[in-house]
């Protein structure tokens, strides 16, 4: 008897035991679902699962609420964690600022949703690969991005790694594991599916930012479903910040949340208070443990708000009242949380914030200024990469470029860019 | 303003609010707006978003059917195009979608097989590929697989395309020539608010599937005396802005401005007179007028901002070239985008400017 056919045998038999293990008990032996019969009709309703509860360390005043669930990090990272939110607070209001006065051309803050970023990011290490949406600038602080390498993509300088190929914050670092951020919404989460499932067994998670916005693309859903059925160690950390851009969140979905899809998928899931930094701290440490170890999937719902308008081609005053974003940048700033903790315990005062503040003040406008004095990168960058080599119709259509701007030099900038 | 400002702005947290701009207001073309009204009656002045706006409202009050939706519509769109809609209709009837594409489009071609007159906007051209599949599988082919028992012809799409001096990659793209291989689309893109208006009114009441690509940097900077009365313009036909002897220069959308421009200078410079076409129409073309053109100047340069290789330059080229043969007095000249991605910073290297365009009348000339 041949190999396959004893196999074959073998199967049948296990497959007509089951069977008749089920025929006994009588259970459901549909091959879609293994469950139970009801002989009740009812609907399952939205209100079947009552709402998903959020997960915090903190209270609102920053202390830690149960002692178990304080991370109880050494005094420098909690102050790190302090400093790089801050940090990018200031980094996000002159970049702002310099949009508004025409120095760059577009810009998008964080405000409110610095402890998601920083949180997340100092639950991970560095070889932990992370693909971002856009508003993700924190995490590439806590890996050490350099202020001079944010204002000089800014910028599309000669010094931006990005070669002045994108807008601004799309920032990318092949150094800090940060793959580089593209304008399309969800396209990143499939990705970080697929690199999971490539990087398993490496002991590297994947972590993948998206907005409860971009939870709506039918990206999202495939993602969700591969990471579940391919076992991926992936984790899909949703920052739920009320609005994309003027949608609010009641629009974007009828149901839980984005958690609520998590069980739905057979994926874990775990919901958290997004402006508390420990407790997204936790979630993401959890995640990256559970992902390691059973090589599966984890979402991470982070609620919080979006403080700062869209962008800054956008004015939210025009879908939402000034005092719901009053509340979230003052009561509920996940900044404030931080501080008022680490004064609490003695690690903070004002004197520290004031030094602070003024130290990184300088810095940040130390490199913005000189990111502005540097010419933008040679133009005919502009023909490079679009393959590995070029072909030769690109090589064509550079050189009859080259050949125009010599004769038409002064009806081009070619001084703002470099030889 | 000085960099020590720009500190203490930050510093102080003082709402300094440079109202517009100086990188937006920078543009590559003189918009020329159009002088003569295609129909008689009132008008007023609107930019390209307001005339918009005023299609779609007459849209919506000729036809209670209509319905008007997309991401964030409800407020007025982030290009304003949907302004005050809402409030006028209905949340019933103008609404956001959550943010999906394929789903805008699969709902509006479920809306428009039952009859309803569905007006989908895509946020950006550059967003429209995850709907790549409903439209040109399902939109396009629904009259055809089913012999004419179904159909989703009361739909239109409208999606902002082409550049505006720092869109980027994803801001910038002009994706007129992959749905112009696809029959049963129609596809139209305006030059200014007249057209735009009337274009608009075009598509909402053909009877077969459209797309309307509208060139975001003319929504607030061109402006024209628009009427007021429900008109259409016309789907398949292109217009003649200037009537020229020696040269023939076709384009759409924002091109067609440079065009203008570049026809000037070449008269100034080199004593020629060029005929511009706006081409308008994408699919079906304006064979006609383009190929009767070309018989009469001899030479013809076409010129779009997407890239090259397989841009709908090489469309109109080829079929001037086969009905045209014996009258060119040189081979058909594009000028384009670049076959790369949209650069950021690189953009006024990448455009068919007036520049290229101009040196481009030289080589036909000197052919
Ligand atoms: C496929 C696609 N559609 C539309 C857009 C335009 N767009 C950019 S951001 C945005 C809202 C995203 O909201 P959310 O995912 O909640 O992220 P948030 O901005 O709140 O961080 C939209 C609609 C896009 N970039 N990509
Ligand atoms: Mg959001």
């Amino acid at each position: 008897m041949s190999l396959s056919k004893i196999s074959l045998r073998a199967l049948t038999r296990i497959a007509c035991r089951n069977q008749a293990k089920a025929f006994s008990n009588d259970s459901p032996t549909f091959p879609g679902a293994a469950t139970s019969w009801t002989e009740k009709l009812e609907f399952l309703t939205p209100k079947t699962y009552g709402p998903i509860p959020v997960y915090r360390v903190m209270d609102r005043k920053g202390n830690v609420i149960h002692s178990e669930q304080d991370p109880k990090l050494s005094e420098e990272i909690i102050t790190k964690m302090y400093k790089d939110m801050t940090k990018l607070n200031v980094m996000d209001k002159i970049l702002y600022e310099s949009q508004r006065q025409g120095r760059i051309s577009f810009y998008m803050t964080s405000y409110g949703e610095e402890a998601t970023h920083i949180g997340s990011a100092a639950a991970l290490d560095l070889e932990d690969l992370v693909y971002g949406q856009y508003r993700e600038t924190g995490v590439l602080v806590w890996r050490g991005f350099k202020l001079s390498q944010f204002m000089n993509q800014c910028y599309g300088n000669t010094d931006d790694v990005g070669k002045g190929r994108q807008m601004p914050v799309h920032y990318g670092s092949k150094d800090l594991n940060f793959v580089t951020i593209s304008s399309p919404l969800t396209t990143q989460l499939p990705q970080a599916v697929g690199a999971a499932y490539a990087l398993k067994g490496k002991n590297r998670v994947v972590i993948c930012y998206f907005g409860e916005g971009a939870a709506s693309e039918g990206d999202a859903h495939a993602a969700f479903n591969f990471a579940a059925t391919l076992d991926c160690p992936v984790i899909m950390f949703c920052r739920n910040n009320g609005y994309a851009i003027s949608t609010p969140s009641r629009e974007q979905y009828a149901g839980d949340g984005i958690a609520s899809r998590g069980p739905g998928y057979g994926i874990h899931t775990l919901r958290v208070d997004g402006n508390d930094v420990f407790a997204v701290y936790n979630v993401t440490k959890k995640a990256k443990e559970y992902a390691l170890k059973e090589n599966k999937p984890v979402i991470i719902e982070a609620l919080t708000y979006r403080v700062g308008h869209h962008s800054t081609s956008d004015d939210s005053t025009a879908y939402r009242p000034k005092e719901e974003v009053e509340h979230w940048s003052k009561t509920e700033s996940p900044i404030n949380k931080l501080r008022m903790h680490m004064e609490s315990k003695g690690l903070w005062d004002e004197t520290k914030e004031k030094a602070w503040l003024e130290e990184v003040k300088k810095d940040v406008m130390t490199s913005f200024a000189a990111a502005e004095k540097r010419p933008k990168p040679n133009w005919k960058e502009m023909f490079q990469d679009v393959y590995k080599f070029m072909p030769t119709h690109l090589k064509e259509q550079m050189d009859q470029m080259e050949k125009h701007v010599e004769q038409y030099k002064d009806k081009y900038p070619v001084k703002d860019y470099a030889n | 303003m000085a960099l020590n400002k720009l500190a203490l702005n930050c510093v102080l947290g003082s709402e300094v609010r440079v109202l517009y701009n100086a990188l937006s207001k920078r543009t590559h073309f003189v918009y020329q707006p159009d002088k003569k009204a295609p129909v008689d009656g009132e008008k007023t002045k609107m930019n390209m978003f307001q005339a918009i706006n005023s299609a779609l409202d007459t849209a919506m009050k000729t036809d209670n059917t209509a319905m008007i939706f997309g991401e964030d519509v409800a407020f007025g769109g982030v290009f304003r195009c949907t302004i005050g809609l809402q409030q006028k209709y209905g949340k019933e009837r103008v609404f956001n979608t959550p943010l999906c594409e394929q789903g805008i489009a699969g709902f509006a071609i479920g809306a428009a097989n039952v009859g309803a007159t569905a007006i989908a906007e895509i946020q950006f051209a550059d967003y429209i590929f995850p709907a790549f599949d409903q439209l040109v599988n399902e939109a396009a082919k629904c009259r055809y697989r089913s012999g004419d028992q179904f159909n989703c012809g009361s739909l239109t799409v409208r999606a902002p395309c082409g550049a505006v001096g720092h869109g980027a990659l994803y801001h910038s793209q002009s994706p007129e020539a992959y749905f112009s291989h696809t029959p049963g689309l129609k596809i139209v893109v305006p030059r200014g608010p007249i057209k735009a208006k009337g274009l608009l009114l075009a598509c909402v009441r053909e009877p077969d599937p459209c797309i309307m690509l509208e060139p975001k940097t003319l929504y607030r900077g061109a402006v024209e005396e628009v009427p007021d009365a429900d008109f259409v313009s016309q789907i398949g036909k292109a217009d003649i802005l200037r009537k020229g002897d020696n040269l023939t220069l076709i384009g759409w959308g924002t091109q067609v401005h440079v065009l203008l421009e570049v026809a000037e200078m070449a008269k100034e410079q080199f004593g020629v007179s060029c005929e511009v076409i706006d081409l308008v129409s994408i699919l079906p073309w304006d064979k006609e007028t383009v190929c009767e053109s070309a018989r009469r100047t001899g030479r013809v340069l076409i010129a779009h901002e997407a890239p090259l290789t397989s841009g709908f330059g090489a469309e109109l080229a080829a079929t001037i070239q086969k009905e045209c043969f014996l009258k060119l007095e040189a081979p058909v000249s594009r000028v384009t985008g670049f076959d790369t991605p949209f650069p950021h910073i690189f953009e006024p290297f990448y455009l068919p400017d007036k520049w290229r365009c101009l040196q481009g009348i030289k080589d036909l000339i000197d052919y």
